[in-house]
């Protein structure tokens, strides 16, 4: 089954990297939608159907964790796996991220095996055509 | 090792893990210098992120608009010949995550450091000035026939006592 992935970072060229290496790692993905901070993340999720959460951590209005302590607090969307993708290298944000109930953690600088690597066990692979 | 020798190690090992993680090239090696305000005069793209906590102080990258737009396509894979969004976008992140490899390294030795979020600046004949007085550790790498100039100018918090990590030994602190 094809899956919906949801990217949030307040940095377009994130967003931007991140929509290729998805669409390079041979994961059977359908749509990737984009948000700029944890709020329209959450307006997002409100309005469409989403199987994996990659999040920045630090960003203006709502930050990765608030997002990620939103989603585990919500009956509907505490399922959803969120994926941690961040500059912090800060083994307390990281703690606490995995405490919260993050699926998995990347730090920036990535290249795209290090993501793929990371869904591997999340998403499904594309059926060979 | 003192301070200008860590902060310099850092910045080489920042940018030169993001240039070939994320750009897929090598920096050239990097030659450090000290320099204090005013800067010289300034065309291009000049991009400014805030360091706050047990130390403050700014991490800040320059280079010359061909240099961003390089940047830039190489970053997003997209063909970018004028600075515009997408440019100062990938300046903006290539930023952060240079200085925040940096700031987590020296976080390490200097306690709990923070990030503000990256602002850039693009113009021709402009100056950028930090209030007070402030010396820069500048790193100058060449890449593909441009040059890229980290500039770190970072002062312990006046107001803090600063904890300070010792890798394989217990934490001391001090008061600065």
């Amino acid at each position: 089954m094809e899956s919906d992935v949801l990217v949030v970072d307040d940095s377009a060229a994130i967003r931007k990297i991140l929509q290729r290496v998805l669409r390079q790692t041979g994961m059977a993905i359908r749509t990737i939608h984009e948000a700029g901070d944890g709020q329209e993340a959450l307006t997002l999720l409100g309005a469409n159907r989403v199987d994996l959460v990659l999040t920045d951590i630090n960003m203006p209005n709502m930050d990765g964790l608030q997002l990620l302590a939103s989603l585990k607090g919500c009956a509907e969307w505490r399922d959803i796996p969120v994926v941690m993708i961040t500059t912090e290298g800060g083994e307390t944000k990281v703690a606490e991220a995995v405490k919260l109930g993050a699926a998995g953690y990347v730090r920036k600088p990535f290249t795209a095996d290090q993501i793929k690597e990371k869904l591997a066990g999340i998403l499904e692979p594309a059926l060979p055509l | 090792m003192n301070l200008h020798q860590i902060i310099v190690d850092s910045v080489t090992e920042s940018a030169t893990n993001v240039f070939a993680t994320m750009l897929g090239g090598e920096l050239g090696p990097g030659t450090d210098s000290v320099t204090q305000e005013p800067p010289e005069t300034t065309d291009g793209v000049v991009s400014f992120i805030g360091i706050a906590g047990t130390w403050i102080g700014t991490g800040s990258i320059i280079c010359s608009s061909a240099m961003a737009c390089a940047v830039c396509s190489q970053l997003l894979m997209t063909e970018a010949s004028a600075v515009n969004e997408d440019v100062l976008d990938a300046v903006a992140e290539l930023t952060n995550m240079i200085i925040g490899g940096v700031k987590t390294d020296l976080e390490n030795r200097l306690g709990p450091l923070g990030l503000s979020i990256p602002t850039v600046v693009f113009g021709r004949n402009f100056r950028t000035r930090s209030v007070g007085s402030t010396e820069w550790i500048v790193v100058r790498f060449p890449w593909n026939g441009e040059e890229l100039a980290v500039k770190v100018s970072l002062a312990p918090n006046d107001k803090a006592v600063h904890t300070i990590h010792h890798p394989h030994t217990q934490s001391c602190t001090v008061d600065v």
